[in-house]
């Protein structure tokens, strides 16, 4: 028995999501392989090496994985997935597009963002926005897997010492092409990673505002900016900073949510926080529910004191 | 052009659902039901792209019970222009569902399918790549954007950290994420003449598709509850009680 990470990369390093993923791999009971697919990525491969817990690197290189679309990762994969008994997967925007399409090509259901492992055929998973917790078990020859990442730890990026072996690469498939990716820089910590998130919603009026109150919080703790659906539906914030059931789960330390009213699908995602401060002017939102600590009032008064007084 | 568009009848987004006490599953009985929010994107997008003239057929597809007839009907409301129904009483899992779209591509042939990411029940985000993979099409997963082409469409897809573009060979499978578009508000004229559209039933035994499940739910329970914490006065106590009580700063 031996489980197979799929790593995602950005071909020099190895992104933060990958080492939760092979402490859940680690869990299935096996040895723990991970695959790099990637161009010019022997650095990630290097990385991947050094991983703890990871015993054997497999890397493909390539032009043709170069902007790792989903139909040349999934072939790569299908190279090599008839040697393991689980092959695993970050539950991030990238593993979400690649692991279905390796699952249905070998004819086998997926389990999509597990948070915990029984036993190496049954896991745990949430459904309806995390509102039902179900115990699954796949009888599948192969499992193919999801990973929250944000509910297992991760590993440790140092200590390993696994041997690389360089695999052949698939070609392209022609099928697609990649033209373009806009990725936002920001000096802040990743949302999904971050140990405190600062997030507003609908309240926040205008982006103007929601950057002028809400970054001063963020730069003083250090924190990553997060918003509610309808602050991003809005246009006061991005996409990618959608926090929710179908946008990031975050499990921070501390969420400090401004003027969220706090939806069912908006609480999905951040009721893994280890404290979550609520700032509302309405004290009846939903978002106090699950509040450790509520501040009722208005925000755009009590932000910036909060500010001050850190 | 001819796109099809598969929707899935959900627990309304609205609504907390309730884990029955026996941990078999939650509780469906007079729960307002409605389509998946993110199929409602793709139909809307579907019905723009044949408004613009790019498409010329839009055809809804759901796979389910009888009562998925309402959910097809609201697909032809907002204006595709006729739909299937693969009807079923079995649980049905994405990879069955991906079956028996792709027996249906095969039948239909069509230049696009547009499928939302991911359906607000089992959260699964996996039909769309499934069928894809089955088709053997190329995919634009969580797409916030959609041109169409002669030959190709060229898609801006939303990803951790910003947006991607990349342009995908037809026939190919696109899924929807929340900002491609806002759906329409269905208006009576429009409900009165989806119920003249032609709404065809078949079933999975017919397709050829075997719909089994592969993964067994033991139990479903109640996630953990946390509870309600205090209301504070200020935000000098705020500070002192994150620093001193839950020593999440300093």
């Amino acid at each position: 028995m031996t489980a197979l990470v799929i790593v995602e990369h950005d071909h020099g390093t190895l992104r933060a999501a990958t080492l939760n993923a092979v402490t859940a791999a680690a869990q299935c009971g096996g040895e723990v392989h991970a695959l790099i697919a990637g161009h010019n990525a022997a650095g990630a491969a290097q990385a991947a090496a050094q991983i703890q817990g990871v015993a054997k690197v497999l890397h493909a290189d390539d032009p043709s994985l170069a902007e790792q679309l989903a139909e040349n990762v999934a072939s790569q994969v299908l190279e090599v997935a008839k040697y393991y008994s689980h092959i695993l997967f970050p539950a991030t925007a990238w593993g979400k597009n690649v692991a279905p399409r390796v699952a249905a090509k070998l004819d086998l259901a997926q389990i999509s963002e597990i948070t915990k492992v029984y036993a190496p055929d049954t896991f745990e998973r949430p459904i309806y926005a995390g509102n039902a917790i179900a115990t699954v078990r796949s009888d599948d020859p192969i499992k193919v897997i999801t990973v929250r990442t944000t509910v297992f730890e991760s590993a440790s990026a140092h200590g390993g010492s696994a041997a690389v072996e360089v695999i052949a690469a698939v070609s392209d498939s022609r099928m697609s092409a990649f033209v373009g990716r806009e990725i936002a820089r920001s000096d802040r910590p990743e949302l999904t990673t971050a140990k405190i998130v600062v997030a507003g919603g609908r309240a926040m009026g205008t982006h103007e505002k929601f950057n002028e109150v809400l970054a001063p919080l963020a730069d003083k703790l250090g924190a990553a900016l997060g918003a509610s659906r309808a602050a991003v539906d809005a246009g006061y914030a991005p996409n990618d900073w959608q926090v929710g059931q179908t946008g990031k789960i975050v499990a921070p330390d501390l969420y400090i949510a401004c003027g969220i009213s706090g939806a069912i699908q908006h609480l999905a995602g951040v009721k893994d926080s280890k404290i979550i401060v609520a700032i509302n002017a309405d004290p009846e939102a939903p978002i106090f529910s699950i509040a450790d600590y509520g501040l009722v009032g208005d925000l755009f008064t009590l932000v910036p004191d909060l500010v001050k007084s850190l | 052009m001819k796109i099809l568009v598969p929707v899935k009848r959900v627990v309304d987004y609205n609504v907390k659902v309730r884990v029955k006490s026996d941990g078999t599953g939650v509780d469906l009985d007079n729960v307002k039901m409605s389509m998946n929010p993110f199929d409602e994107i793709a139909v809307e997008e579907a019905v723009r792209l044949k408004e613009k003239g790019a498409a010329t057929e839009v055809i809804a597809v759901s796979c389910g019970n009888t009562q998925c007839q309402e959910t097809l009907r609201t697909a032809l409301a907002i204006g595709a222009d006729r739909a299937i129904l693969v009807e079923t009483n079995a649980e049905l899992q994405p990879l069955a569902v991906a079956k028996l779209l792709k027996a249906l591509v095969d039948r239909e042939q069509p230049s696009l399918v547009i499928l939302g990411k991911q359906a607000i029940d089992d959260d699964c985000n996996q039909t769309g790549q499934m069928l894809a993979a089955l088709a053997d099409m190329p995919q634009a997963t969580f797409a916030s954007e959609v041109q169409i082409a002669e030959h190709s469409a060229k898609v801006t897809r939303e990803i951790d950290g910003g947006v991607e573009t990349v342009v995908v060979r037809l026939p190919a499978v696109i899924t929807t994420d929340l900002r491609l578009n806002e759906p329409r508000y269905v208006t009576l004229p429009n409900i009165m003449k989806a119920k003249k559209k032609k709404l065809e039933m078949i079933t999975p035994e017919v397709l050829g598709v075997d719909v089994t499940p592969r993964i067994k739910t033991l139990k479903i329970t109640e996630p953990k509850r946390r509870a309600a914490g205090v209301k504070i006065p200020d935000v000098c106590t705020l500070v002192t009680k994150l620093k001193n009580e839950a020593k999440v700063i300093i």
